[in-house]
């Protein structure tokens, strides 16, 4: 017997971050975004630091901090619109490293922006069917020469592009201008958008911002009924506790960069140090 | 299909291919007065460049309009075009023995693939750039290809062409000369080779605007995180919108070269990328007719103001400011669209 050369130290070793809570519906799944110890300095500033989630692919989750905890940061690395400089994104159980932005939403992922960022100059149905351009694609030849593959094309685009717009009931405005919508019906678009790139995780953020209690409602509507018709996972980030405990099935809560709860609505309303971090600290006495 | 589609189908069609149409009228009306000669030989001489700037404008629009990148080095493209153009004239009549027509295509194929070539090697570096920085970079890369064609030297003996740099000694007949640039030139340019020129510029244009990836390109401009977000790949899509611009303007400059006896590089110096980007920034940017308009009434402008001697080009510079004026006028506009929305209704309800 040859004895086995030890070349490492003793190294200790520690849990590796697993599953946390999913759906018990998806907890035979593939999760369809795990992050583990996620995190990205600005030069010496942990904007998020070790963050692990892991969200099922049918699941409603909810990311909720006070104003600069990082929330937004968090979806910009899941996008990579930055690149994480520690830990890792898998989504749908593809290591994302070193992938950018575009190869990001090949694998599935889709978002909405905080300002809300259209295709302003152009119409509706135009901004829909960007959203469609790698579903249902003919080359730029065949547009230029108007080959049969341009009117296929062109026909299954406008089909589909009504067929989402239909969702929030926005057919009438196909071909208004993008830019003169009002507001809420913005926000709308853009989720319409993000979704016309048939995702398997859809990243709203704020997506109830500027909408009033009635519209906020209905839209607490919609985003139940395209997870159910789509079977796809969705994480928001809002300030509207309403919303969020209304339909969040996880909630996972950030402050200065960390995870400081992960849980249930019912478990997240009761934690102290939400408490604490969203209403300060209470008095002793009181 | 019943009367009221086929009537919106039509409507949709005349709409967006409004250009097309005003140029073929245009052009039949033109036609008309030249064979009943009474058009002036010094408006007969213009038609040809008119066509040329038209090119130039609507292609620059591309770029500027479409794509939203301020370039000011299109007559770099336009002089490659040129060169190009007419090298190649020369070579396929005394080589190949092309007819003349045959001569022109194949000047304007090759000018536009040689053009295309060069927006692709430029268009690499500086579509990472954006805006002003980007603008700047253009005009650079213009004047370094002006620089540069100054240097060249190319002669044809048998069927060989001879390039040289910076060497005027080559054997066999010159073509062209440096700093001298082409002299007796074959014109063989024609007033229906540029109109089929305009027209194939405007359908390649508008059809790609109206098409997937035309849309991306806009996209692109209107927002280029969003675009990404969507997974629009946008250096791929900035760089079709910039070579097929290039292409287009290296086409128009091959018409250019084989319309005057003398061309030389010194022809397309910064001055004429501004001339040309004057005509897109007054028909408006992205407006794929006012550039078709604006090409053609600004370059025929300063030749009918001869007759003003001294103050013509005052008396143009007076009418660019004045248009300027007017059309960024609320109160104008406002007027004019209501002149449009209401021609609109009167057309509803006859239909």
């Amino acid at each position: 017997m040859t004895e086995i050369t030890k070349r490492r130290s003793d190294t200790k070793m520690v849990e590796y971050p697993s599953r946390s809570i999913v759906p018990e519906r998806d907890i035979d799944k593939c999760p369809v975004l795990e992050c583990r110890h996620l995190g990205i300095e600005f030069g010496g500033l942990k904007a998020v630091d070790d963050f692990n989630l892991t969200i099922g692919p049918t699941e409603i989750a909810g990311l909720i901090g006070p104003n600069g905890a990082g929330k937004t940061t968090v979806f910009n690395l899941l996008t990579k619109v930055y690149q994480p400089t520690h830990g890792m994104v898998m989504v749908d159980g593809k290591d994302t490293a070193g992938m950018n932005t575009i190869q990001a939403s090949k694998l599935g992922l889709a978002r909405t922006f905080q300002n809300i960022r259209l295709f302003s100059q152009m119409s509706v149905e135009d901004n829909v069917r960007i959203g469609l351009h790698n579903q249902i694609a003919y080359n730029t030849a065949s547009g230029i020469l108007r080959l049969p593959g341009f009117w296929k094309g062109e026909k299954k685009q406008h089909e589909k592009a009504l067929e989402l717009l239909s969702i929030f009931n926005m057919q009438d405005m196909a071909n208004v201008k993008a830019g003169s919508l009002p507001y809420g019906a913005q926000r709308r678009l853009e989720i319409l958008r993000a979704l016309a790139t048939s995702p398997k995780l859809l990243l709203l953020d704020e997506p109830a911002a500027g909408m009033n209690p009635k519209e906020t409602e209905e839209l607490m509507d919609t985003i139940i009924k395209i997870r159910n018709d789509f079977q796809i996972a969705i994480m928001l980030i809002e300030h509207d506790m309403n919303l969020v405990m209304g339909i969040c099935e996880g909630i996972c809560v950030l402050n200065f960069g960390k995870v400081i709860a992960k849980g249930t609505a019912e478990e997240i309303q009761n934690n102290p140090e939400v408490i604490e971090a969203y209403l300060g600290k209470q008095k002793e006495e009181a | 299909m019943n009367k009221t589609a086929l009537i919106s189908t039509l409507k949709k069609f005349s709409k967006q291919y409004l250009p097309c149409i005003i140029v073929t009228v245009f052009f039949i009306i033109c036609q008309i007065m030249i064979s009943a000669n009474a058009m002036p030989r010094t408006t007969k001489s213009m038609l040809i460049p008119v066509c040329v700037y038209i090119v130039m404008a609507v292609s620059l629009n591309l770029t500027v309009g479409i794509s939203g990148e301020l370039s000011l080095g299109h007559a770099g493209f336009m002089s490659i075009g040129a060169f190009t153009g007419v090298v190649m004239a020369t070579y396929s009549r005394e080589v190949f023995g092309f007819s003349q027509p045959l001569q022109l295509i194949f000047a304007l194929v090759i000018g536009g693939i040689m053009a295309g070539i060069m927006g692709f090697l430029i268009g690499i570096p500086v579509l990472r750039l954006r805006g002003d920085y980007l603008a700047i970079v253009t005009l650079a890369f213009g004047e370094i290809i002006r620089n540069i064609l100054n240097c060249i030297y190319i002669s044809l003996e048998g069927k060989d062409l001879h390039f040289g740099f910076n060497n005027n000694t080559l054997p066999g007949t010159q073509i062209m000369r440096g700093p001298t640039g082409v002299t007796g030139v074959k014109t063989i340019s024609t007033f229906t080779a540029g109109f089929l020129l305009v027209l194939f510029t405007l359908i390649v244009v508008i059809n790609l605007v109206h098409s997937r990836s035309g849309r991306a390109i806009m996209a692109i401009r209107d927002n280029r995180i969003a675009a990404e977000s969507v997974g629009l790949n946008v250096t791929g899509y900035k760089l079709l919108a910039f070579v097929s611009s290039a292409v287009l303007a290296g086409m128009g400059g091959a018409l250019f070269g084989l319309n005057y006896a003398v061309t030389s590089p010194s022809n397309f110096s910064f001055n004429a990328s501004i001339l040309i980007l004057v005509y897109v920034v007054l028909g408006g940017i992205g407006n794929i007719t006012g550039s078709v308009i604006a090409a053609a009434i600004l370059y025929i402008l300063p030749e009918e103001l001869r007759s003003f001697n001294d103050y013509r080009m005052l008396a143009y510079a007076v009418v660019l400011i004045a248009v300027m004026l007017i059309t960024n006028n609320a109160k104008i506009k406002n007027f004019i669209n209501n002149l449009l929305k209401k021609n609109d209704e009167k057309g509803g309800e006859t239909v």
